[in-house]
């Protein structure tokens, strides 16, 4: 079925290492259940954006170097979360332009778009009968154009759409906002945190008013913070990370 | 000044209220929405919006040189500001010069930057802000809290207690259309008391010399027609080279703003009437110094439209008034560290960076990438707190190396597993004042990898 040859490094984002290694067995075992050859490189640790969100990319140097140098072997560098893969793209702009960098930055896909773009998967069968939210990661959104912001006359696409439209028994809910920042924003998040928390609530509200059991998104960290905010509150939602969803498949 | 986060935790006390100020802006971004969107061609626009805007600025001093001719040309008294206390003085030297007192204001953002408002007053001049907005936050004494809609922050009860008590109107009445008639009743005599009248400009023509000025009150119309002088103010980035530049930007100013499709009145201000006088300002007030610096100076193509607030989550839940800098919002956050960087630093934190403002901004000002860079500048500066300069660099070495990175991460699991409750969700963790931290797993993916995939 797929003709893909090359070999593709999975990068795994440090919070999802630590805290949802579930996120990255889903992304791994999906890759391999398409027959891909997917290597873990052992000493990969972060893309380096905390500290360059925070404004200190300078400081980040050093790991945007670690990573090209984990990386640079493969043909194709895929990971689960839109915003780390962006920061590779956009960001490793500091570095010195070397083909090891610019390959690097070329190559690193996010998940939805390595599957639709490079591999032209768009219905894997999956079956997961439940109603799921939506919510457009803003860096995934506006930073790889994964979907047409909501503020863009552009004809409208999505990639997390179309992966999740032909499965079977899965309801996406429409939202009365259809991408709006659920508030993580990195380390925004702790320096802060009452808007953060408040944004992150109206996300939760929007997609329980409108039924979802699920929020679902391409980035954990948006999922680990409206996570964490739905504990807290008691609410009646669960997170998954479309790598999960994905992985239902049974090839 | 406190900061941004500590006046958007006091605005975030009271939930009903931000949920108010929320709903109330994000209903004009889906005005915003529908408006633009019946114009299949929005996006070209936008970027020839931004052309011209580029091509403008590349060559900012001949157009302005080119304009100023031909406003001298028109009978119109041109003066130049470099920064705001020339500016007022230059005002207030026009108003002296005719022995005036009594002067009507439309809307400029510039004469706020400026603070023209309380020098004049100080000189005994008495100023009236026509517009409805801004009359209303200049009887309560503060600033307005958005460039376009300057009370949003207020709701309509507010405003009737206000103009009960400034106005005379009935106790406890809130209709608008009753407020806005007495404030009507009241703006009309100080239109025909008024010797002279200042307003803002939106575009100033190069070719032709006019000046081009949006309202929806008239309030510009009625002032400047009433009066024996007009003044018109405006910043060195309003000119745009051709008069068929001007379609572009009015189809897209009041789209943007209240998704209108066009303001109600767009005033065209070419030459002064039979026995009146016609000035205009141009000021710089650093200006100039933002058009020198690659990075920020496309910051100058703003047309002040208000969209990138009413976009904003950020915005939208802490209020205008949060960010202390006339301009507030997105736009404000990149603009004002020009100013100050030591002083609005910290606005560029004021982010997630969803970069929803720079989608909407019709002359698609890249914001979000220069609130990105202002942060790097900010830290390039040492201006960072030392606790997020002193993290950051150990967050940096921790994770340049693959062995520290792992113990470290095994020892946040374990520290989170174990720690009793209080001594984990304590002053220093914000993460957990609103939120849990996520339950730790027993191992971690690079772990589980090394046992279940070893080859
Ligand atoms: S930056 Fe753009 S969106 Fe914001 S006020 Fe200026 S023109 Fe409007």
């Amino acid at each position: 079925m797929i003709t893909f040859k090359g070999r593709i490094g999975l990068f795994i984002p440090c919070y999802i290492d630590q805290f949802y290694p579930q996120v990255g067995i889903a992304t791994l075992e999906l890759l391999e259940k398409l027959g891909l050859d997917v290597a873990y490189p052992f000493r990969q640790t972060c893309c380096g954006q905390p500290m360059a969100n925070s404004g200190c990319e300078e400081d980040a140097r050093k790991v945007y170097q670690k990573f090209v140098a984990n990386f640079s072997s493969f043909d194709y560098v895929v990971s689960p979360s839109g915003s780390c893969v962006y920061h590779v793209r956009k960001h490793y702009n500091i570095l010195e332009q070397t083909e090891d960098v610019k390959k690097v930055r070329q190559n690193t896909f996010e998940l939805c778009e390595f599957l639709l773009d490079v591999l032209n998967v768009d219905d894997l069968g999956i079956h997961f009968p439940h109603k799921v939210g939506i919510h457009q990661s803003c860096h995934g959104l506006r930073g790889l154009k994964l979907g047409t912001g909501s503020e863009l006359v552009f004809e409208k696409q999505s990639k997390v759409h179309k992966l999740l439209s032909k499965a079977k028994g899965l309801e996406i809910i429409n939202l009365d906002r259809e991408d709006e920042c659920c508030g993580f924003g990195g380390t925004f998040s702790v320096f802060q945190p009452d808007i953060s928390v408040k944004m992150g609530k109206d996300r939760i509200a929007d997609h329980q008013k409108n039924g979802a059991e699920y929020i679902t998104a391409t980035d954990t960290s948006c999922l680990m913070h409206l996570e964490g905010i739905i504990r807290r509150n008691n609410k009646p939602l669960k997170t998954i990370h479309i790598a999960e969803i994905l992985n239902t498949w049974k090839p | 000044m406190i900061s941004h986060s500590k006046a958007a935790k006091i605005f975030l006390q009271d939930e009903p209220r931000t949920d108010w100020h929320d709903q109330a802006l994000w209903f004009v971004r889906q005005k915003r929405d529908g408006a633009v969107k019946q114009l299949p061609e929005w996006e070209k626009l936008r970027e020839t919006a931004s052309q011209i805007k580029e091509a403008t600025l590349s060559n900012l001093g001949s157009y302005l040189e080119q304009f100023e001719k031909q406003a001298i040309k028109n009978g119109v008294q041109v003066h130049w500001a470099v920064d705001a206390s020339e500016f007022n003085r230059c005002v207030l030297e026009i108003i002296q010069k005719h022995k005036a007192t009594k002067v009507v204001k439309s809307k400029s953002m510039l004469t706020e930057e400026c603070h023209l408002n309380p020098y004049l007053e100080n000189a005994g001049i008495e100023v009236v802000d026509t517009d409805l907005g801004e009359r209303i936050i200049q009887f309560r004494n503060e600033p307005p809290s958005h460039i376009v809609l300057p009370a949003i922050h207020l709701k309509k009860e507010e405003v009737g207690e206000l103009f009960h008590e400034k106005l005379g109107t009935n106790k406890g009445a809130s209709d608008p259309a009753y407020l806005t008639q007495a404030a009507r009743g009241h703006l009309r005599k100080k239109f025909l008391q008024a010797d002279v009248a200042l307003t803002g400009v939106n575009f100033a023509v190069a070719e032709t010399g006019a000046l081009v000025v949006c309202t929806n009150e008239g309030n510009a119309d009625m002032g400047v027609n009433a009066a024996k002088v007009q003044i018109h103010c405006m910043g060195i980035e309003k000119v745009i080279p051709r008069t068929k530049d001007l379609g572009v930007f009015t189809r897209m100013l009041a789209r943007s703003a209240t998704g209108q499709a066009v303001t109600t009145y767009t005033s065209h201000y070419l030459k002064p009437e039979k026995g009146k006088e016609m000035h205009v300002i141009i000021v710089d007030n650093g200006r100039s110094e933002i058009l020198a610096k690659p990075y920020y100076r496309n910051s100058l193509k703003c047309i002040r439209c208000g969209a990138c607030m009413n976009t904003c989550p950020v915005y939208r839940r802490s209020g205008g008034h949060s960010y202390g800098y006339t301009i507030p919002g997105p736009i404000g956050s990149i603009l004002s560290p020009n100013n100050n960087l030591k002083k609005y630093g910290n606005l560029a934190f004021a982010s997630t960076l969803c970069g929803s403002c720079s989608n909407v901004c019709p002359v698609k000002i890249n914001i979000h990438e220069q609130l990105y860079n202002w942060r790097q500048q900010v830290a390039a500066d040492n201006l960072l707190s030392p606790i997020k300069s002193i993290s950051m660099k150990m967050a940096a070495k921790v994770l340049a190396n693959s062995r520290l990175y792992q113990l470290f991460g095994k020892m946040a699991r374990v520290a989170v597993r174990i720690s009793p409750r209080l001594l984990l969700y304590n002053k220093l963790n914000t993460w957990g004042e609103g939120r849990e931290l996520p339950i730790p797993p027993n191992y971690s993916f690079n772990e589980w990898y090394r046992i279940n995939r070893k080859q």
